[in-house]
């Protein structure tokens, strides 16, 4: 485990601007935001919670407002309602009219595209933040050194960022966001500029950075994958809304909007739920036998199942595709449809069946030889009831 | 045809400059007192109202370029004025400014006790004047053209907005800077107009080279050729240094 950066740097406190650093406070506090920021016509509304040493996916498709809320956090843009805190520090508020600006924010920024400076080179990018919070030239090159070090990248110390790798620069842009000592860490998409091979490298070098930094830590991805590896915890962001928190494991089992199903390769269907059938009549047609955890207490004090608006999530691979109408003992859901078109993945094939409910259906390749499917094909499609798995929608309680 | 023409008639008149140029007594005609006064006094002019441009047009470029208040597209339109007005109708007006009867000009006489027309910084005032919207169009449009991300990184790394602009704005567009200035060094030295306006033509205290050119054309038409002949070549030179930085205006080298 590296030690904590401030006992490394010899100089581990220049920050003494006022909310920088104050003597009431903890240590280590929670990043707290709750509130909205409207840009010309995009209005983000989020609540949120980052603990010290929590890493926290954002997740969201393109426009959802991802970066507009890092912005926020970070201080380059202003809440225009509420407020956001580490800790017993307030950052932002705007029933006090407290703002404190970026370069006065403990914050840590690693840009999309790093923004290294091109006229300094990596060292003395590294060095930027301890010299302009007021470290000497030699003492700021001398703690740059100590983070180049840690991230194995003394050797480019004198290259130019233009004569850098990709997978350099990220290592540099965390480098230099970390030298600045911040007390909460943004990512925004830190590994999307870079090429598929390098990314699985660097990925697993920043996984290591982010999980020994003791603050909180948002980073932000459009990759399941990497949101998969990197997070404890995942927001998603959909329309400047927060649609989802929750652990990756739950987020990728109970997908509660379509985009999120489709990153995690379910089926997601919207029914309303008769809870003394276990039957759910699906909006998209037809009626699915379901499983509920109704010995959940949060899941009926939450009202979702009461209420009957139910989410169905269905793994392409739990359904079987049969040419003949199938008979079984145990309960299944069985529906009829036309084979719409065929991809092939890496070791199988998605076939894309109109049906009411439409699915998408993982089956070997062989099994499309020997069912001879092709666009244009009757099917019958058959998932056990234990695999058809419901839960509350929380849309359905936004009324939307 | 017509572009052969224009080529000619561009480049036939420098010829001539070089024909006729008295190649021999060159050095003899250089050597003169008068000739070589104003030569540094050219050269000191000209870099002064360099420096002047630089500590407050910058500025200028800064506010014209990231200002969002209204009124500032008019006020663009304004300080460029003087890329456009006859440098003589700015020799009248500074005179109607600083003149010792003029609007600033008085204040400033009355309370130093200085007076700007027909003095040597006069000259570096008028060749200022006309000088300074070089500089400020060149750099406005290298502030413009800058990207703010580094400004924005620089800020999340704890920098103040004059340590920003101090340590990642200027260094990014200092191609544009360079260019700017030399160009506007290169206005100052040619500067005619203005200058004989509004500073008169005193040798050694405010008759720069080109009004040394035109005095000397008619007493001296030999050192008069020399003398443009010096101008050329620092023309040249100008241009030689700028090509780079002139044709690939980007903001990052």
């Amino acid at each position: 485990m590296r030690p904590h950066p401030s006992d490394a740097v010899p100089f581990g406190d220049h920050r003494q601007e006022a909310g920088r650093r104050t003597s009431a406070e903890k240590p280590d506090g929670a990043l707290v935001m709750s509130g909205t920021v409207e840009r010309g016509n995009f209005n983000l509304e989020a609540d949120l919670v980052a603990a010290p040493g929590e890493v926290l996916g954002v997740l969201g498709p393109n426009g959802a407002g991802k970066t507009t809320l890092l912005r926020a956090l970070s201080g380059l843009d202003a809440l225009s309602s509420g407020s956001i805190r580490l800790g017993a520090l307030t950052l932002d508020d705007t029933a006090t009219d407290t703002f404190v600006p970026a370069e006065r924010r403990p914050v840590g920024f690693v840009f999309q595209d790093y923004r290294l400076f091109p006229h300094l080179d990596v060292r003395d990018n590294v060095a930027y933040a301890p010299r302009v919070q007021g470290a000497g030239r030699r003492q700021a090159r001398v703690a740059a050194d100590t983070w180049l070090e840690r991230f194995d990248l003394t050797d480019l110390a004198t290259r130019r960022p233009r004569e850098i790798s990709g997978g350099q620069a990220q290592k540099v842009a965390l480098a230099r966001a970390l030298a600045a000592e911040p007390r909460f860490l943004l990512l925004d998409e830190p590994l999307s500029a870079l090429d598929a091979k390098t990314r699985v490298d660097v990925r697993e070098q920043l996984r290591s950075h982010l999980e020994q930094f003791p603050g909180p830590v948002l980073i932000i991805t459009h990759d399941p994958l990497e949101a998969l590896i990197m997070a404890d915890r995942l927001l998603v962001i959909e329309n400047g809304r927060v649609v989802q928190q929750g652990t990756p494991a739950q987020v990728a089992r109970q997908p509660v909007t379509q985009y999120i199903a489709q990153l995690v390769g379910l089926n997601l269907y919207t029914g309303a739920l008769d809870p003394a059938t276990r039957h759910v009549y699906l909006d998209d047609g037809g009626t699915f036998t379901v499983t509920f955890n109704d010995h959940d207490p949060a899941a009926s004090a939450e009202a979702g199942l009461s209420r009957h608006r139910v989410l169905v999530g269905l793994r392409p691979s739990a359904i079987t595709i049969h040419t003949a109408q199938p008979t079984h003992a145990s309960p299944r859901n069985v529906w009829k449809g036309t084979v719409a078109a065929l991809e092939q993945l890496a070791d199988r094939v998605r076939v894309q069946v109109d049906a009411a409910p439409p699915a998408l259906v993982d089956v070997t390749p062989a099994a499309v030889a020997d069912l001879a499917l092709q666009p244009g094909t009757g099917v019958w499609l058959s998932a056990k009831a234990t695999e058809t798995e419901a839960y509350p929608d929380p849309g359905s309680r936004r009324g939307s | 045809m017509p572009a052969l023409l224009a080529t000619l008639f561009l480049l036939v008149p420098l010829a001539g400059l070089l024909v006729r140029a008295p190649w021999r007594g060159l050095p003899h005609i250089l050597a003169d007192s008068q000739v070589l006064d104003a030569l540094r006094l050219s050269l000191v002019c000209a870099s002064a109202a360099t420096a002047a441009s630089l500590v407050f047009g910058v500025p200028l470029a800064w506010v014209l370029a990231r200002s969002q208040a209204r009124g500032i597209t008019l006020l663009r339109a304004l300080v460029t004025l003087p890329l456009v007005l006859p440098p003589v109708v700015g020799g009248v007006a500074l005179l109607l400014a600083f003149g010792r009867q003029g609007i600033l000009g008085r204040l400033l006489d009355a309370w130093t006790g200085i007076t700007l027309p027909f003095t040597t910084a006069g000259v570096i005032v008028a060749e200022t004047f006309v000088a300074m919207p070089f500089l400020v169009i060149t750099v406005e449009g290298a502030f413009r053209a800058a990207d703010r991300g580094f400004e924005e990184a620089a800020a999340t790394l704890g920098a103040s907005r004059l340590t920003v602009f101090r340590t990642v704005t200027i260094p990014l567009i200092a191609p544009s800077l360079l260019a700017g200035a030399v160009l506007c060094w290169a206005r100052a030295l040619g500067e005619f107009g203005a200058t004989i306006t509004f500073a008169g033509n005193f040798p050694g205290r405010t008759q720069t080279m080109p009004l040394a050119v035109y005095v000397a054309l008619e007493s001296n038409p030999e050192a008069a050729v020399a003398l443009s002949l010096v101008l050329l070549v620092v023309s040249i030179a100008v241009l030689a240094g700028l090509r780079d930085r002139w044709l690939s205006t980007g903001a990052v080298a």
